[in-house]
């Protein structure tokens, strides 16, 4: 679990983050949504441990994560796992030398435990075949594949995900959200998603929270952001006709 | 003010580097693949602009000292002292800036655009260890390469100045032996060290602190090739003060 305390950034004048509060529970996927400038990638930073916040706190797992020493700090980021928006896959190793990455810089694992492990990771990303390529070799959809394959290697209590659904075709988008999902569930681990995909809000959204100028405007679940009466929020993600209508139809659905 | 902070967070970044290193299997491996990189593969231009300078001297040199009173061998005595004093350690090294530097830059300037950098951070690696240790190691086998360009260099000019039919090859083995001071050779070899800790870490720097996307890229190594070369000169002028005035 993760637990936001009333955090606080700035850079200059720009005052990003005005107090934000939330809480990110165990097993669930958490989304942050958001218009572009309300503070989202900057919020997934200061979660990271990429930025320090000025004010607040940030708790994982009850431990808050200001009172840790810097040694600490690295070993709390050994527990956390990111998918970022351009995967940052490193060009000079091949799939397989990155998803091993992790485990030769921070465990003693013999070299055939450590291939058994990502033997394992990547068969469960359905990449068991890509171990030889090189980024450069693979599609976007397969070395986000990757890039979730080495954010788990180490079993991380927390994955983060900043926009993993950017520059992927709809159906591969879809495949994504569901590796996340059941990665989650099936390693109890506490999820939050950066993203501006409204097909991921209405698919994997067990917690959606909804930034607006560095604050947070709504939180909630997939079936309650049907039913909110945010203007914000509404105006946000019901944007397209084609979410209007869904949402029209859910409504009439329900009553 | 800015360059002020810019010297500061240089200090900072160097300080930061030799924290928290990374394991020894890993850097081990870092090590050899940067003095490929950063050494062996520059041997080819070292070796090139050696020759041809070492040639170019002795003839300048030569084409200088046309009174018949002065003897001959002083061509092969002028070319030693250039080459050995000044260009081997410190024009192969403003070549090297260009070249290493804009590397290490481009290199490391790309590893931040494309978040490769975040990554390592978020997984708790220190990547400024990662990143610029090995290539500061992997550069204290720069002298080697200065050894090669010394008598690459006077090679060069004992080939130019005896074929060019400037002095015999008797004139050029005594004036190469004429008035040798040791402390020479370890001057030049102190600048070299120095200089190859400068192409290590400046480009580093201008890479690793980079903001933007590809053209910032592009910009960060020509300003690190400038800062290197101009750090490469004054700390040239303080050392030749210090070890030689």
């Amino acid at each position: 679990m993760i637990e936001v305390r009333d955090i606080h950034k700035s850079f200059g004048d720009a005052h990003v983050l005005k107090g934000l509060s939330t809480v990110f529970e165990n097993g669930k996927t958490n989304l942050i949504i958001g218009q572009s400038g309300s503070g989202k990638t900057v919020f997934l930073k200061c979660l990271l441990g990429l930025f320090t916040p000025e004010g607040g706190d940030i708790c994982y797992d009850n431990k808050s994560y200001s009172k840790l020493t810097s040694d600490e700090k690295r070993d709390l980021r050994q527990e956390m796992g990111m998918v970022f928006q351009g995967s940052a896959l490193f060009d000079s190793m091949t799939v397989a030398g990155n998803v091993q990455f992790p485990l030769e810089m921070f465990t003693k694992q013999s070299k055939s435990e450590m291939q058994d492990r990502v033997d394992a990771v990547l068969k469960r990303v359905n990449l068991i075949d890509a171990h030889h390529k090189f980024p450069s070799e693979i599609s976007g959809g397969m070395q986000k594949r990757v890039a979730i394959a080495r954010a788990i290697v180490m079993n991380p209590k927390y994955l983060f995900c900043d926009e993993p659904n950017s520059g992927l075709d709809p159906k591969t988008a879809i495949l994504i959200d569901d590796l996340i999902k059941e990665i989650t569930e099936e390693y109890d681990i506490t999820t939050v998603i950066n993203t501006h995909d409204m097909n991921s809000v209405m698919q994997i959204g067990e917690k959606i929270l909804f930034l607006k100028d560095g604050l947070k405007e709504w939180e909630g679940t997939k079936h309650e952001i049907f039913k909110t009466d945010n203007e914000a929020v509404t105006g946000f993600v019901y944007s397209s006709e084609l979410f209007k209508k869904v949402r029209q139809m859910y409504i009439e659905e329900r009553n | 003010m800015n360059y002020l902070t810019q010297i500061g967070s240089y200090f900072i970044m160097l300080r930061e580097i030799f924290k928290k290193p990374t394991r020894w299997r890993i850097m081990r491996t870092l090590i050899l693949k940067e003095i490929d990189e950063l050494i062996y593969g520059s041997l080819g231009i070292i070796i090139f602009i050696s020759f041809f300078i070492g040639a170019v001297v002795t003839i300048q040199t030569a084409l200088n000292l046309n009174n018949p009173i002065i003897p001959k061998n002083l061509i092969a005595f002028a070319t030693r002292q250039s080459v050995i004093l000044e260009f081997a350690p410190t024009f192969v090294s403003i070549i090297m800036a260009g070249k290493v530097g804009s590397y290490i830059t481009s290199s490391i300037g790309t590893m931040r655009v494309t978040e490769q950098i975040d990554a390592l951070e978020v997984m708790g690696v220190n990547s400024l260890n990662y990143l610029i240790f090995p290539k500061i190691i992997a550069m204290l086998f720069y002298p080697f390469a200065i050894a090669i360009s010394m008598y690459v260099g006077i090679f060069g000019g004992w080939l130019a100045g005896v074929f060019g039919g400037f002095l015999t090859s008797a004139d050029f083995v005594s004036g190469l032996t004429l008035d040798f001071i040791p402390f020479h050779i370890a001057y030049a070899f102190i600048k070299t060290l120095l200089f190859a800790f400068l192409i290590a870490t400046v480009p580093s720097f201008h890479g690793y602190y980079m903001r933007g996307g590809a053209l910032e890229v592009g910009k960060a190594s020509t300003t690190a090739f400038v800062w290197t070369s101009v750090v490469i000169i004054i700390l040239n002028y303080i050392l030749t003060q210090l070890l030689l005035g």
